[in-house]
C-alpha cells in the first residue's frame, strides 16, 4: 500500500460540523445501530431500508460529506459484498422465472439480491460515515470506554500509528526494486517481492521490540493512560433520539408490532 | 550522581557488549559517550536506564530519561500531546498536572505548536525534539540521548543543539558526531570493545588524533577544534 492510498482514510467533510463534534461513542453506537436495523430487517420490509437510507443521507448532509467521498470510500468494500449477493438470483428458486438472454433467474432470487444489496450498501455507508466524521483514535477511545476487550483495541491503535511508518518503508523498498529495473512479468519473478516482504516483516518485528523498550522506559505497566475524558452532552442525546425516532417505527412495523 | 562499577553484559549469542565499565558522573555534567559501531554504547544506555539486567554495581541519584535514536520508536500515541502525557500519566500525575507538564516539556524543545498533530505529520527534526519532550515531561534527573543528531539536516541539527544546550541538567550523549559532542559536552568518554578507553575534557579527547584513530573515530575533514570556544558556540 502506498502512502497515496492512505488518503482514503481519515476525516472528510466539515470537521467543525455538528456530527463531527459528537461524542465518538454515540456515533459508533448510532451508526452501528443503523447497520443492525438494516441487517436484521426481513427481506421485503422496504420502509425500514428507506428509513435507514434517509437517516444516513441526513447524517452525511449535516457532516457535509459529499456523495463523491462516500462513493470513493465505499467502492473499496462494496464490490466484494455485492459479488456475493449477485449469486442469489441464480441459486435461489421460487416465484416467476425471468429470462435474461442465456441466463434464467428467479423472482424470489431477485428479491433476495435487492434486499441483500440494500443491506450491504447501508452497512458500508454507515461505516464510511463513521470513518469520515470520527478519527480512528477517537473510535478506539470510544471502544475502550464501551468496554471492548483491551488488547485488540491496543493492537488496533499500534496498527494505525505504524501503518504510516510501514507504508513509507514499503514504498521505499518498491522504489529501490524499480530503480534496479525490477519489472515482474510472470509469477516466478515475484520472489523478489516475497523477499522484500520478509525484510519488511523482520524490520517491523525489530521495531516492535524497540517500541516496547521505549514504552517501558516511560513507565508503561499495563493499559494505555488516557489524557482526554469523553463526556456526553446535549447534542449527543439529540443525535441518539433522532436516530431512534427515525429507525424504530419502521423497524417495528416490519415485525408487525405497530 | 551516577556511580557505576564493573558493569558487564553478555548477549545470548555470546558477545560481551559491556566488559567491566566503571563510571562516575556528577550532577549537572554533560558527558559525551563516543565509540565506534558495536562498542556497547546502546547497551550501556539501556543498562543505565534500568531496562537491561546484568552484573555490576549501578546507582543513579534520580530518574533516568532515555531518548532513543529513532523517534518513530518513541512516539507511539496518536497525537504529540498524548504522547508527551504518556510518561507523566504512568507516573500517576492527574490529567491537569500531566497537561501542565506537556506544555512545559514542549516549550523546552520549542515544539508547542505541534501538540495536536500526529507524529507522522512531523519532520524528523521535529519528531526528535518531541521525543526529547516525552522524556522531559517525566522530569528526569539524567537525560540519556542515543545519537541525537543522526540523519538531521544541518539546520535541524543546529536547532537541536541549541535546544539541548538550553536544557541544563545532567546529560549523557551517546554519539559519533564528534563536533556535536564538542559543542555540547565538557567531558568525553571513549567506549570501545565494551570498556572505556579514554575519559577527559571533551576537547582534549577530540584533539588526540591517535586515540581517535585507534577507536575508528574521526573528525570531519577540515574541522578545526581551535575554532571552538570551550563548550560554547562555534566562534563566528
Amino acid at each position: 500500500m502506498s502512502a497515496h492510498d492512505l488518503s482514503a482514510i481519515g476525516l472528510a467533510g466539515d470537521p467543525a460540523s455538528p456530527i463531527h463534534r459528537l461524542d465518538p461513542r454515540v456515533k459508533l453506537l448510532g451508526l452501528a445501530g443503523v447497520t443492525v436495523v438494516a441487517v436484521s430487517t426481513p427481506l421485503r420490509a422496504w420502509p425500514a431500508f428507506a428509513a435507514c437510507a434517509l437517516a444516513l443521507v441526513a447524517v452525511a448532509a449535516l457532516a457535509r460529506v459529499t456523495p463523491r467521498t462516500l462513493w470513493q470510500r465505499a467502492r473499496i468494500v462494496l464490490p466484494l459484498v455485492l459479488f456475493v449477493a449477485a449469486f442469489a438470483p441464480f441459486a435461489r428458486p421460487g416465484g416467476a422465472r425471468v429470462d435474461l438472454g442465456p441466463l434464467t433467474v428467479s423472482e424470489a432470487g431477485l428479491a433476495v439480491f435487492a434486499a441483500v444489496s440494500a443491506k450491504a450498501v447501508i452497512g458500508t455507508v454507515s461505516a464510511v460515515l463513521l470513518g469520515a466524521t470520527t478519527t480512528f483514535p477517537a473510535v478506539l477511545h470510544a471502544l475502550e470506554r464501551l468496554r471492548a476487550p483491551r488488547l485488540p483495541v491496543l493492537i488496533a491503535g499500534f496498527m494505525y500509528r505504524y501503518l504510516f511508518v510501514v507504508a513509507a518503508e514499503a514504498g521505499r523498498m518498491r522504489t529501490a526494486l524499480a530503480a534496479r529495473a525490477y519489472r515482474p512479468r510472470h509469477a516466478l519473478q515475484a520472489a523478489a517481492i516475497g523477499r522484500a516482504a520478509t525484510a519488511l516483516f523482520l524490520r517491523t518485528h525489530a521495531r516492535a521490540e524497540r517500541v516496547h523498550l521505549a514504552m517501558l522506559a516511560r513507565g508503561y505497566r499495563e493499559g494505555m493512560p488516557r489524557l482526554d475524558a469523553l463526556a456526553l452532552r446535549r447534542p449527543d442525546a439529540v443525535f441518539a433520539a433522532a436516530l431512534a425516532a427515525a429507525l424504530l417505527p419502521a423497524r417495528l412495523l416490519a415485525e408487525g408490532v405497530l | 550522581m551516577i556511580r557505576a562499577r564493573d558493569l558487564r553484559h553478555r548477549y545470548p549469542n555470546g558477545v560481551a557488549a559491556l566488559d567491566g565499565v566503571g563510571l562516575d558522573v556528577a550532577a549537572g555534567e554533560r558527558v559525551a559517550v563516543l565509540g565506534p559501531n558495536g562498542a556497547g554504547k546502546t547497551t550501556l544506555m539501556l543498562r543505565i536506564g534500568g531496562l537491561l539486567a546484568g552484573d555490576g554495581e549501578l546507582a543513579v541519584d534520580g530518574r533516568v530519561g532515555l531518548v532513543f535514536q529513532d523517534p518513530d520508536d518513541q512516539l507511539f500515541m496518536p497525537t504529540v500531546r498524548e504522547d508527551v502525557a504518556f510518561g507523566p500519566l504512568n507516573l500517576g500525575c492527574t490529567r491537569a498536572e500531566a497537561l501542565d507538564r506537556v506544555g512545559e516539556a514542549l516549550a523546552a524543545v520549542r515544539m508547542e505548536h505541534v501538540a495536536g498533530r500526529a507524529p507522522h505529520q512531523l519532520s524528523l527534526g521535529q519528531r526528535r525534539r518531541v521525543a526529547i519532550a516525552t522524556v522531559l515531561a517525566m522530569r528526569p534527573w539524567l537525560l540519556v540521548l542515543d545519537e541525537p543528531s543522526a540523519n538531521l539536516d544541518p539546520r535541524s541539527r543546529r536547532e537541536l543543539l541549541e535546544v539541548l544546550d538550553g536544557l541544563g541538567g545532567t546529560m549523557l550523549v551517546v554519539t559519533h558526531d564528534l563536533p556535536f559532542a564538542a559543542v555540547l559536552c565538557e567531558r568525553a568518554l571513549v567506549l570501545s570493545g565494551g570498556r572505556f578507553a579514554a575519559d577527559g575534557p571533551c576537547l582534549d579527547v577530540l584533539g588526540d588524533e591517535a586515540l581517535l584513530a585507534r577507536h575508528d573515530l574521526e573528525l570531519p575533514e577540515g574541522f578545526d577544534l581551535a575554532r571552538l570556544a570551550p563548550w560554547g558556540r562555534i566562534a563566528a
